[in-house]
């Protein structure tokens, strides 16, 4: 579970920015969310709020009751380990193969070469990418390219996964099937957290839905949809 | 870090120095030149330490005979000279002798004598002592002008310009030492650094799946002792290369040279230099890793 108390972000790099401004929500475990809000609403900010990358500038963030503030900094790798990421971009790494792009997110969270090879091709199976192992990203369509992206996220079957715009580079078509891989994975009980502004997605798929704009939560609704502001 | 995860390290240190081909062959010669000249510097110094010790006094004087005296000629010469003022003692030394001397010296292993076989190049030789230290100068120069003596060989003064020459090197050979570590450790810093830089993708997604910091930094930890020490490898295998075979050249062309051959004190040199080219190495990536390596 993850809860944000009365969180304010503030980047302090040449102009002062107020990314987040009094947020406060809480994430159950098991749930499936979509983030929205325009460009600079603050998505990514929250999403790194989470995994730890930024730490608020006040107020607190939660994960099962415990600050994240707080956590000592030799801990963090083994927060990190619970929740899968998934960027827009996809981020790669073009030299490798399909396997041994999963294989390289293995081996950093250390598992043995024995649990390696019983995991990826597991999670290659999974995304439907196993035929592709031996292919190279750029052989990759859009689709597959983030199904692998997918894959080394959930490699070390976390508890939770969080991708920011996951489909801002994907037809709608591709995007669809992207966002059924994320609900059968939120099926299995993992958490979801999606951040974007593929409003037709949203709309369609009925789950809970915040709504930021200038770093404030706007709307938390319930099945919600995309386009009426709360 | 876990200790199977040992493997994965290891072989992404060697990828970072095969993946980043041209900073890595400039900072291993860089290290492997320097550390070369350190260990001509230190063989020269020891070299000179040896002579002094092996110049058992000051007193003694080689007379080389021309090659092709015949031998009863040269004893009798020896016998001559053993009468003379100033002269307390006097031994000939046919070349079938000298050169089992100098296979003692070189070591067990090497059977010069069977080597040279009947070419024997090694002149007969009358070694003798003086009774004064101030009469060595006038009997080389006595013997120097005797029919049948081609060279004469003695220590004084040499050994002590060598001995003074040895000691301004190893002075200098201080200061470069110091000199020569800090580039080392500068072009080795920015060699990791520069492999930092082209990793900073896979660093990113190792940092946000989970890996610990030092599971990230250990590669650039290993690359950069790699580094030093492939640098040492190449400069300690064309030293003790090049060593053995000037030994060996001195010992036949220039027998009177007591060129140091101990084989131990070559190889505690050889692991100096690789334990000192590994130290470098890592002194140079920690720099780098936790300057440039954001973890
Ligand atoms: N590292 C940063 N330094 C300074 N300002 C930032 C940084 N990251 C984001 N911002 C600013 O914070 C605001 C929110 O950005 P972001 O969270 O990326 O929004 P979104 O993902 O919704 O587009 C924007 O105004 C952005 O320019
Ligand atoms: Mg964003």
């Amino acid at each position: 579970m993850i809860q944000f108390f009365n969180v304010n972000k503030i980047y302090e790099a040449e102009v002062r920015v107020e990314a987040l401004k009094d947020v406060n929500l809480q994430i159950e475990n098991g749930e499936f969310i979509f983030l929205v809000g325009p460009s600079g609403a603050g998505k990514s900010t929250l999403t790194k709020l989470i995994i730890r990358e930024e730490t608020a500038s006040s107020g607190q963030v939660l994960s099962d009751g415990k600050s994240l503030a707080r956590m000592k900094q030799r801990d963090i790798p083994f927060y990190r380990r619970r929740i899968g990421f998934v960027f827009q971009d996809f981020r790669l790494l073009m030299t490798r193969t399909v396997y041994e792009n999963v294989a390289f997110a293995a081996e950093a969270v250390e598992m043995t070469t024995t649990e390696v090879r019983q995991r990826v091709p597991l999670v290659l199976d999974m995304m439907g990418i196993a035929d592709k192992r031996n292919a190279y990203p750029h052989q990759l369509s859009g689709g597959q390219q983030q199904r692998l992206g997918i894959a080394r996220a959930m490699v070390n079957n976390p508890t939770m996964i969080i991708a920011d715009e996951p489909t801002g580079n994907l037809d709608p078509e591709t995007s669809a099937e992207i966002m059924r891989i994320f609900q059968a994975i939120n099926r299995r009980g993992t958490t979801v957290l999606i951040a974007t502004h593929d409003k037709d997605m949203v709309n369609l798929m009925r789950k809970r839905v915040i709504a930021l704009k200038e770093g404030r939560i706007v709307r938390d609704e319930r099945n919600g949809g995309y386009q009426h502001e709360a | 870090m876990r200790l199977s995860s040992l493997g994965y390290v290891a072989r992404d240190g060697f990828r970072n120095i095969w993946r980043n081909k041209i900073m890595s062959i400039a900072s291993i010669s860089t290290v492997a030149i320097s550390l070369f000249l350190l260990g001509c510097v230190w063989l020269f110094v020891a070299n000179v330490n040896n002579m002094v010790f092996n110049v058992e006094s000051e007193l003694e004087i080689n007379a080389y005979v021309e090659q092709d005296l015949p031998r009863e000629t040269a004893q009798a010469l020896a016998s001559d000279i053993g009468a003379y003022d100033g002269v307390a003692s006097v031994e000939f030394i046919p070349k079938e002798e000298g050169i089992l001397m100098l296979e003692n010296r070189f070591g067990t292993e090497a059977d010069l004598a069977g080597t040279v076989g009947e070419n024997n190049p090694l002149p007969d030789m009358i070694q003798l002592k003086a009774t004064n230290p101030d009469l060595v100068p006038v009997l080389a120069e006595k013997l120097t002008a005797m029919e049948g003596i081609d060279q004469v060989r003695y220590g004084q003064g040499m050994v002590e310009k060598l001995l003074k020459t040895a000691d301004w090197l190893e002075r200098a050979g201080f200061i470069g030492l110091i000199c020569i570590s800090i580039a080392a450790i500068f072009l080795i810093s920015t060699s990791i650094r520069v492999t930092v830089f082209a990793r900073r993708d896979e660093i990113t997604i190792m940092r946000l799946v989970g890996a610990t910091n030092w599971y990230i930094r250990w590669p650039f930890l290993i690359e950069g002792m790699l580094t030093g020490f492939f640098g040492a490898l190449l400069a300690v295998a064309i030293l003790v290369l090049g060593y053995n075979k000037l030994v060996i050249s001195l010992m036949t062309n220039m027998s009177f040279i007591p060129i140091m051959t101990d084989q131990a004190t070559l190889l505690l040199l050889g692991r100096n230099i690789l334990l000192y080219g590994a130290g470098l190495g890592i002194v140079g990536s920690f720099l780098s890793v936790f300057r440039y390596l954001r973890v």
